[in-house]
């Protein structure tokens, strides 16, 4: 323990623990949307930004804010115009945006696998004063906008037709929804990198839903998991000399084992203390 | 009488294909009318334009006495779609998924209040569900769903209550439980407009009928009453959907070419 008198584990953990709050607020509406994996894809996109940075000698996340942000509105307009081709539109832009950091990281002068590896996988040992400074301002950013939006955006990636009907500004809220994707996708590179990003963002609700009945509570206890294994992720890989991202993603995926246990073990309990009641026939079978 | 849904020669369709040519119809305040027609004849596509989900290719539709584009009053208008969303694995309460309706009225940046959660319990309580508001609404049958989705619209205390198919594949009881709630807010000066397949248990409700056909309206008056064997006492009214005719409502089958809609 005494490892986090360092200042550099204290920042590596006050990172950690902002990313593990904020991730699983944003995953929870991605995940109800179907769209889990759109976290991974911004991350192959924020990878050009990266690139752009360093051959241009910017700084690799402010450029990855800005690649991944026109990236994410990209695919949010494709998703609302063409529905059947927007599944390939989809990996043809995730790919170019690998192909194209990998290229460009290269092009650039410090090239090096050391320096891609401290992007895709992080490196939250580097991480600087003021790239906390970064983090603790967008994360904040994204929470607020999350929670404090709650009903809008449930009501939108629960029905949005229905949405729409309200009168709800479905469109501002789509490109809100992308553009924090992009945010918290780049604040998470330095923690858990940009292949593991998606992790944070859908492994705690994955976990959470096992054992919550209602939205909200799903959303506490995803924020309380990813919080969690992030902190927890920190401290462990100090102690076993571990990569921070990967550990942290174990780890939130020791807890949906955890809580898919559990969910299953409850289930068998009440099953057993329940008489069985004369159940209302399914009339439709609904894919909920 | 002011009117609520005014429609002039809209043509309205998805992609190249047009589904709706041109069709004109008025709903005044207080009137309750059922949209008829077979399966794909555009009766769903008829409602989903007027609430401007579909893209309007011609003519004019007015809500309420304002042009649809320039309309911002949507807590006047409670939709009720034919199913739940899409959804995921992520659960959502039955209370969650009704306290949406309140969105139109009170706005996306404020926080529920008193009247939110007393406009959600009452709503729920009125198609029997109050004591399911904390259950998941996965847990919940078809025609509870159905109900739950009526308690949303109702939540928001709308003026014009649009519904599309709201009896399909719906139970009896659940049946029941929202022909009561569609009579109490029709007593209460409430206007509805539904897609329907069969009139039903919502039969007595009904003030008029428009049956779509070939991209128009094809008849309007108030409904006919089921005749034949149609009329007979526990008569299932069951047949397969292929074939489907109006009986009595429409004089004339639909061919096989306007069928291929």
């Amino acid at each position: 323990m005494e490892l986090l008198t360092y200042p550099f584990m204290q920042r590596a953990l006050i990172g950690a623990l902002i990313i593990g709050l904020a991730a699983p607020a944003l995953g929870i509406y991605l995940v109800q949307r179907r769209l889990s994996l759109i976290g991974d894809g911004i991350g192959h996109v924020a990878l050009t930004g990266v690139g752009v940075g360093l051959l241009t000698n910017n700084s690799p996340v402010l450029a990855a804010v800005l690649v991944a942000t026109i990236g994410a509105v990209g695919v949010e307009l494709i998703r609302e115009r063409g529905r059947t081709s927007g599944d390939l539109a989809l990996a043809l832009l995730f790919y170019g945006g690998i192909a194209g950091g990998v290229v460009l990281v290269g092009l650039s002068d410090n090239k090096g696998n050391s320096n891609l590896m401290q992007y895709l996988f992080g490196s939250l040992i580097t991480t600087s004063e003021q790239d906390i400074a970064v983090i603790g301002g967008l994360g904040a950013a994204v929470l607020i906008a999350m929670l404090a939006l709650r009903p809008a955006l449930f009501a939108l990636c629960n029905d949005e037709e229905y949405a729409r009907v309200s009168g709800l500004p479905v469109r501002t809220l789509n490109i809100l929804l992308a553009v924090t994707t992009a945010v918290t996708v780049t604040i998470a590179m330095r923690t858990v990198g940009l292949l593991l990003v998606s992790a944070l963002m859908v492994v705690p609700v994955a976990a959470a839903q096992q054992v919550t009945r209602g939205f909200r509570s799903t959303m506490a206890v995803a924020m309380l998991i990813g919080v969690g294994a992030a902190g927890a992720g920190i401290v462990v890989s100090a102690e076993a000399d571990t990569a921070p991202g990967a550990t942290t993603v174990l780890l939130a995926l020791a807890a949906f084992l955890g809580t898919t246990l559990a969910g299953v073990l409850r289930r068998a309990v009440v099953r057993r203390s329940r008489p069985p009641v004369a159940a209302e026939p399914p009339d439709v079978v609904l894919h909920v | 009488m002011s009117t609520v849904v005014e429609v002039r020669h809209a043509a309205a369709g998805y992609d190249g294909r047009e589904v709706l040519s041109d069709v004109s119809l008025s709903v005044a305040a207080g009137d309750v009318v059922a949209v008829l027609g077979a399966n794909g004849s555009g009766k769903s596509t008829l409602i989903r334009t007027v609430l401007g989900l579909v893209p309007l290719r011609r003519g004019e539709i007015e809500l309420f006495g304002t042009p649809q584009r320039r309309f911002r009053h949507w807590e006047r208008i409670g939709y009720v779609p034919q199913r739940l969303g899409a959804g995921s694995g992520v659960p959502a309460t039955v209370g969650e998924v009704v306290a949406s309706g309140r969105l139109a009225r009170r706005g996306i940046f404020r926080f529920p209040g008193a009247a939110d959660k007393t406009a959600v319990r009452e709503a729920l309580a009125g198609v029997g569900l109050l004591d399911r508001i904390g259950d998941p609404v996965a847990t919940l049958s078809g025609g509870q769903q159905q109900r739950t989705l009526i308690a949303r619209a109702l939540a928001g205390k709308p003026d014009l209550l649009v519904l599309d198919e709201p009896n399909a594949g719906v139970d009896a009881a659940s049946q029941e439980a929202f022909a009561a709630a569609l009579t109490r807010f029709t007593a209460a000066g409430g206007t509805i407009m539904l897609v329907l397949h069969e009139l039903g248990p919502l039969r007595p409700l009904i003030g008029r009928g428009v049956v779509v056909h070939g991209g128009r309206i094809a008849h309007e008056g108030t409904p006919p009453e089921p005749a034949g064997h149609h009329a007979e006492p526990g008569h299932d009214h069951v047949h397969p959907h292929a074939d489907e005719v109006q009986a009595g409502i429409c004089e004339w089958a639909p061919t096989e070419q306007t069928k291929a809609y």
